[in-house]
């Protein structure tokens, strides 16, 4: 539908698979290598300082796993966490290492193939760090699909919330101690 | 096929380091003079099997430097050598280069090999020293017995036979017909008949029949025993005193008849008896040629052919009769396997998810009603029971004892002892107290401080210990035991003590107390925790430089312990570390703030109280504090820290926690305490990040997850935040 005038953003083979999920209105994937596991929602604990988009910390099999609500982080209404609300546990891969963290979205929809090829890249909107995190988009039976670099969207949290490099945007550094 | 040897490198560098430890242990309980052999043997085979190793994965440096290093040992297992202190010390230094090899290969770095030539240029002089001397008694005893004995026996059937040829023809002046007929023991005595028809030679021309008469056969042949018995003929014109002497230290060990032969039947001595005598040299002295240049390649396999039965054979009894005291055994075998930690966390994990589970059947089973509840709770109470011991067995799988620490001590003690002339005498205790793996890695550092510091300052030179009524042998006493839930490490000295004159003078001097100010002992003794501070007139390179005591203390509470002092000017001083037994677990406190629970660990709570609200004082208008034991504590409302709703907003509906962190006392507001319990600590930063105030979290027995809080990052952030 909107995608209009864009060249193929590399010349990638073959395809890959994307677990799509819903939020409000729009569809996301990632890569399904990156998903540890799908669960349900239960009650977090509240970190102190935390951004408000992370939520707290899960006990995900003896690991304690932060929890990030991503229609909070996309600045999306805030939907009410109910038995039916899905949290997707991802691995990001980052300087530091692998990290697991939980996002809360609004439903998983499906597994689907994704030709690279075909993978669109977002349109230039002005504000870098809205699209920063977008791999692309791609149409998937006629639905958009917007694929979000997982390792880019926490990378720009993790070196915010913290606190252990300085680079990053400062508005979301927790006020610790002010 | 080819098998990937580097699939075993690991292993091997492992192995050898662990090897070296108890190597290391063995030479310093080695005692001059009187060696155990039981300690030679470890010693000599642990550079056995380093070389062994070494040469199989292609190390040839490091297994031609244990090469020299076995070879020396070999002739200290032998008696060839006595241990001296020379040589003690050199083989310490072997100890050093060897681990510094072994580190270099498996880290991929060059090799210093200055350092190691020079190593083993000393101890292939020593050896070369111990073989050019054979004719000084002192130098002299049983050379080498193993090695000795198959240098004659083997080339024996050619020696006797063609001398037997040779010695038909005759025109020589008077001659000796010696016959030497050692008993058996002789090699034991430390006698070595090659060296004395050596001596013989140089006396006149000398020919060697060889009776092998009593030879047993192969199977038979005990390596220590001499079977051959000589007869030798000996021209010239010699006294009869010197042929005895030659003979005087077989005196006893042997039977001999020396008979004057008249001039007529002189047989001629021409080469070939000179020849035959020396036939058993060649090896030896290719041997030792082959020590000296530290590759024994070629020459030593042939000869070792013979040697096998003989030269394996004390080796592999000994290795049987190892029923080894328990220090160097604790190292050395008893039957354990290596883990890595990372599957032991694995199993952690699982055994606290068990935990979690079976928690969580327990409250489901306590509500059940009906036929089968009654026999379902039993089993569920025997599942909790196992499911315990599951737990803590596996937590003790992280244990060792710490005797992996304490064992660096007697080497270090040693050397700073030697260097600074001091006598000290290191008294070890409570080695096999077990603790936590990541615990006994960071407490090394600390304790080398605190050792090194008593050995510095607090031991006296032994004139002074002297003239103070003391033995000139100072005590550096380490000792370990559980106490509680906790473990304490004590270093101890019966040196000087801390002078607190000297010290408070010093505080004043760089104005950290008032000139006024009048401290107890404890607050006195505390100031040298602080950083920069040193008493040391002059400084070492051991210690003295300020940096140090304030470093250990911060390791300590790192650790999640604390260290206290005790000092008696003129009688010593005691440091005591207290430890948790693990990080792995600690002891917490769980309190109630809004709907949050935090764990607060014990280690760091003083006491618990309710205030009332008038016991409040204001300082400048906001900040609360109270008196609390004639100090005053301010408030810090936990649930305005970490920005949660609170129950209970007024100071008398709630408690206050009083906490210390970093030697200073806070009171902590909180809604309620819940309940003590031990809980399993989980890193907040794998999967997130630091956070101030919080050291970790815990997973509660409902599987929800509950922060174990920081007080010292708690009192931080609040003075920060009364700064701001």
């Amino acid at each position: 539908m909107s995608t209009n005038a864009v060249k193929p953003e590399q010349a990638g083979a073959g395809s890959h698979q994307v677990l799509t999920f819903v939020l409000g209105n729009e569809t996301y994937g990632v890569d399904i290598l990156r998903v540890q596991e799908i669960r349900g929602w239960s009650a977090v604990t509240k970190i102190p300082h935390a951004p408000s988009h992370v939520l707290g910390v899960l006990n995900l099999r003896g690991s304690i796993v932060p929890i990030v609500d991503l229609r909070m982080r996309f600045a999306l209404d805030r939907a009410e966490y109910t038995a039916i609300t899905v949290i997707i546990v991802v691995s990001v891969l980052s300087a530091a290492g692998r990290r697991d963290f939980g996002v809360v979205v609004d439903g998983v929809s499906d597994v689907v193939d994704v030709n690279t090829a075909e993978v669109k890249p977002a349109p230039e909107l002005g504000s870098r760090a809205a699209t920063d995190y977008i791999r692309g988009l791609v149409s998937v039976s006629d639905r958009m699909v917007v694929l979000l670099d997982i390792d880019r969207l926490i990378a720009t949290d993790m070196t915010s919330f913290a606190g252990n490099s300085s680079q990053g945007e400062p508005s979301l550094v927790a006020g610790a101690a002010a | 096929m080819t098998i990937d040897l580097t699939q075993f490198h690991d292993a091997f560098f492992e192995e050898s380091f662990e090897a070296l430890d108890s190597m290391e242990a063995a030479l310093l309980k080695l005692d001059i003079g009187a060696p155990e052999p039981e300690l030679i043997n470890t010693i000599f085979r642990v550079a056995h099997s380093i070389k062994g190793g070494s040469a199989t994965f292609g190390f040839s440096d490091i297994a031609s430097f244990t090469h020299s290093c076995e070879t020396l040992l070999d002739e200290l297992r032998s008696g060839g050598m006595q241990v001296s202190l020379e040589i003690s010390d050199l083989l310490l230094k072997t100890v050093d280069v060897m681990r510094a090899m072994l580190r270099s290969t498996q880290s991929k770095q060059p090799i210093n090999m200055q350092k190691v030539s020079d190593v083993q240029f000393d101890v292939e002089m020593m050896i070369a020293q111990k073989n050019n001397a054979p004719a000084k008694p002192a130098a002299a005893p049983v050379k080498a017995a193993p090695a000795a004995v198959p240098a004659p026996a083997a080339p024996a059937p050619a020696a006797a036979a063609s001398p037997a040829t040779a010695t038909s023809a005759s025109t020589a002046p008077p001659r000796w017909e010696i016959s030497f007929r050692p008993y058996r023991e002789l090699f034991a005595r430390g006698n070595d008949p090659l060296r004395m028809m050596r001596e013989l030679a140089e006396l006149g021309e000398l020919t060697v029949n060889v009776d092998l008469g009593a030879l047993p056969g192969f199977a038979q042949l005990d390596a220590q025993s001499c079977y051959l018995a000589w007869k030798l003929e000996l021209a010239g014109d010699v006294s009869e005193d010197a042929i005895k002497q030659v003979f005087e230290w077989a005196e006893g060990d042997c039977d001999l008849e020396l008979r004057r032969v008249g001039v007529e039947t002189a047989p001629a001595v021409a080469a070939e008896p000179v020849v035959v005598e020396t036939e058993p040299a060649p090896s030896q002295a290719a041997l030792a040629d082959a020590i000296l240049s530290g590759t024994a390649p070629a020459i030593e396999e042939p000869k070792s052919e013979p040697a096998a039965p003989v030269a394996t054979a004390p080796t592999l009894t000994a290795v049987k009769d190892t029923k080894p005291d328990a220090s160097i055994g604790a190292v050395g075998d008893s039957g354990s396997i290596r883990v890595s930690v990372e599957k032991i966390d694995e199993l952690m994990n699982t055994v606290g998810e068990l935990v979690i589970t079976q928690a969580m059947l327990s409250q489901l089973g306590a509500a059940l009603e009906g036929g089968n509840a009654e026999k379902l709770r039993a089993g569920l109470a025997q599942l909790e029971r196992n499911t315990r011991e599951l737990q803590e067995s596996v937590m003790r799988v992280r244990m060792l004892p710490i005797s992996f620490v304490f064992s660096r001590f007697p080497r270090m003690v040693r050397d700073i002892a030697q260097r600074l002339g001091k006598q000290i005498d290191l008294k070890l205790t409570g080695e096999q107290t077990e603790l936590d793996k990541t615990v006994l890695e960071k407490i090394g550092d600390p304790l080398v401080h605190l050792v090194r510091n008593s050995i510095d300052h607090g031991i006296e030179m032994p004139d002074v210990r002297v003239a103070a009524g003391k033995d000139a042998v100072g005590t550096v006493h380490l000792d370990a035991c559980h106490r509680g839930g906790n473990i304490a490490v004590e270093v101890s000295d019966d040196g000087g003590g801390l002078d607190k004159d000297r010290i408070l003078a010093k505080a004043r001097q760089r104005g950290l107390v008032g000139p006024n100010d009048i401290l107890t002992d404890d607050q006195i003794h505390d100031l040298i925790f602080l950083p920069g501070f040193s008493t040391a007139e002059k400084t070492t390179d051991l210690s003295g430089r300020g940096v140090g005591m304030d470093v250990v203390r911060r390791n300590v509470k790192e650790l999640g312990g604390k260290i206290e002092l005790r000092s008696e000017q003129g009688k010593g001083s005691r440091f005591i570390i207290t430890l948790p037994l693990t990080l792995a677990i600690v002891d917490g406190q769980s309190v109630a703030v809004g709907t949050e629970t935090y764990i607060i660990p014990l280690i760091s709570i003083v006491e618990s109280m309710r205030l009332k609200e008038t016991s409040i004082s204001r300082l400048s208008g906001h900040n609360e504090v109270f008196s609390f034991r004639g100090d005053y504590l301010p408030i810090i409302r936990l649930h305005e820290l970490f920005g949660v709703e609170p129950r209970a907003r007024a100071l008398h509906e709630g408690l206050v926690v009083i906490a210390e962190g970093d030697g200073r006392r806070v009171g902590l507001f909180v809604d309620d305490l819940l309940g003590q319990q031990q809980v399993v600590i989980k890193s907040l930063e794998v999967n997130y990040g630091h956070v101030e105030g919080v050291s970790g979290a815990t997973i509660l027995g409902d599987g929800s997850v509950a922060l174990i809080l920081d007080v010292t990052g708690i009192i931080h952030a609040a003075s920060m935040r009364a700064a701001a």
